[in-house]
């Protein structure tokens, strides 16, 4: 399978379809396990961790996903956009991606699974769905992650769990995450607070790209940093029951209060957004995530707040000739996520079919956008 | 009340410093206390927590006698605390063992004060070790059932403990 086989659509898990899709664009839970009689990573030769690499990845490409087509990358070898693409996919980390030695990825076709080979364990599953759905991921990694225990015995210790290279995956070695979209808090000044209170619950708060990148286009990626001492499912519970809910309702509130107290505010970041995005001929990455946000920040106000005013009118008669704003707009949100997606330097330059410089991405960017706001 | 330092946003940090007797009230917003370093950061980069807690052993008393030894060395991997310091990660997984009495600190500032593990158990584990864990995840819920006052819970706890 080619890479170009997927680049030119969306993912399932930022189709925006799943619960709570208008803020949690997605769910995520990794594991991180390691194979025992081997040291970890940072101590193995070059010889080692290909005997790992090939172990692991003959086990999970011979995994029986239910019809679900699997495919493995060789993360070394491949050429860095191909690398980059897949970080901008969420399917590898970008530890993974520019990482050193033998390394690989088993990824599914639908993109909901990736086991990423000699990452910084030898072993890291990941599961992936649509909107707030972690006890969903949960059960699915948990049954992924059995198979392979037929079939290969993990670095376990009684005292300390599942055994990792770094001590503060240890435990359960599970990560839960959620990629939140939340404009409305970062309009009305309360995206400090947002931070702060993730931080006193003990959670990392990263941006769209993970670890060092910055929350472009209003996304915030929140995970738990405790893995010992707590059960995969009670740390799932927590967010879903808890955190997630709150946060909803904090957007939401924004968004609310945006509409009734300040509508001029929201329709000038519309207005705005609309305006440059259907005219632009150079636009960077960065400004395009943040105008996109704005775009999809009405939408999603019309589809589930049912708003009306006059900014988001003309961006849901996006399209149509004059006539009344139909119940389901034109521009949907599913075009917006994918204008996100497609318009990343990798993603722009792999469906292109070569590598472009920063002036020409611009373009095409630009001309991409404009193409689907202008129809 | 108005934030001290930007006159312009709500306060809603309200800092109390004692010194040498003296208090002092400060208030200021959410954002003016981030740049004011109130409160820690969200995220501490691995190396830097790491360093802060390997920090704290007794490296300079090691580093005063050149060519003794310098702390655990893992026989299977040959890894050192330096090396965990240096690099963030360990050799092996040997080395929980091997480096146990450094390790436990750091483990259990990391994960919350937790230093057992509560959760997914191999279904190869033998049958002693996964009673173990058991227990100490029964014991845990019991701990928890006592600190909600669930009594009723805590007693069919302590009841299926009995039975382990």
């Amino acid at each position: 399978m080619k890479l170009t086989d997927i680049s030119g659509g969306i993912n399932e898990w930022f189709s925006g379809e799943g619960p709570l899709g208008d803020v949690v664009i997605s769910s995520r839970v990794r594991l991180a396990r390691n194979v025992a009689g081997y040291k970890f990573l940072a101590a193995c030769t070059a010889a080692e961790k290909a005997e790992i690499l090939k172990k692991l990845k003959d086990v999970v490409m011979g995994l029986d996903f239910q019809g679900d087509e699997v495919f493995y990358i060789g993360i070394d070898k491949a050429p860095i956009l191909e690398k980059r693409f897949l970080v901008e996919r969420h399917l590898i980390s970008q530890h993974h991606a520019f990482g050193r030695g033998p390394r690989g990825a088993v990824i599914a076709r639908r993109e909901f699974f990736t086991a990423m080979i000699n990452e910084e364990d030898h072993l890291r599953l990941q599961v992936l769905k649509s909107g707030c759905q972690l006890p969903a991921c949960i059960e699915q990694i948990d049954r992924i992650d059995n198979a392979i225990e037929e079939k290969i015995e993990y670095a376990f210790s009684p005292q300390y769990g599942y055994l990792t290279a770094c001590p503060t995956n240890l435990g359960t070695g599970a990560r839960v995450s959620v990629m939140l979209h939340l404009p409305a808090l970062k309009i009305t000044g309360q995206i400090e607070k947002f931070l702060n209170a993730a931080k006193s619950l003990g959670l990392a708060v990263r941006g769209l790209f993970g670890e060092g990148t910055d929350a472009a286009g209003d996304f915030y990626q929140l995970s738990n940093q405790v893995t010992l001492g707590v059960r995969e499912k009670e740390i799932a519970e927590r967010f879903e029951k808890t955190i997630i809910p709150e946060i909803v309702e904090f957007e939401h509130s924004a968004r609310k209060r945006l509409l009734a107290k300040e509508p001029s505010v929201l329709d000038d970041k519309i207005s705005r957004a609309l305006a440059l995005l259907k005219s632009a001929h150079l636009i960077s990455s960065q400004e395009a995530m943040f105008l996109l946000s704005h775009i999809r920040l009405g939408l999603n106000m019309h589809e589930h707040q049912g708003a009306s005013t006059p900014a988001i009118d003309r961006l849901c008669s996006l399209g149509h000739d004059g006539g009344s704003v139909s119940e389901h707009c034109r521009l949907s949100i599913a075009t917006v996520n994918r204008l996100f997606l497609l318009t990343l330097p990798a993603h722009l330059q792999l469906n292109y079919g070569k590598e472009l410089d920063s002036t020409h991405r611009d373009a095409l960017r630009a001309q991409i956008i404009r193409a689907a706001l202008n129809g | 009340m108005q934030c001290e330092f930007c006159q312009s946003r709500e306060a809603t940090i309200h800092l109390t410093e004692i010194t040498d007797g003296v208090r002092t009230e400060t208030h200021m917003c959410e954002q003016c206390a981030q740049e004011q370093g109130v409160g820690s950061k969200n995220y501490i980069p691995l190396n830097e927590f790491l360093n802060n807690l390997l920090a704290a052993g007794p490296k300079e008393e090691e580093a005063a006698m050149p060519g003794e030894s310098e702390g655990p060395v893992c026989p299977r991997c040959g890894w050192t605390l330096d090396k965990l310091q240096e690099k963030g990660v360990l050799g092996c997984p040997y080395d929980y063992e091997a480096f146990e009495q450094q390790l436990k600190p750091l483990i259990k500032k990391a994960h919350d004060g937790a230093v057992a593990h509560c959760g997914k158990i191999p279904t190869r584990t033998p049958k002693d070790s996964k009673r173990e864990i058991e227990i100490t995840q029964i014991r845990r819920q019991l701990d928890e059932a006592v600190r909600n006052e669930d009594y009723e819970l805590a007693a069919k706890l302590r009841d299926k403990l009995a039975g382990k």
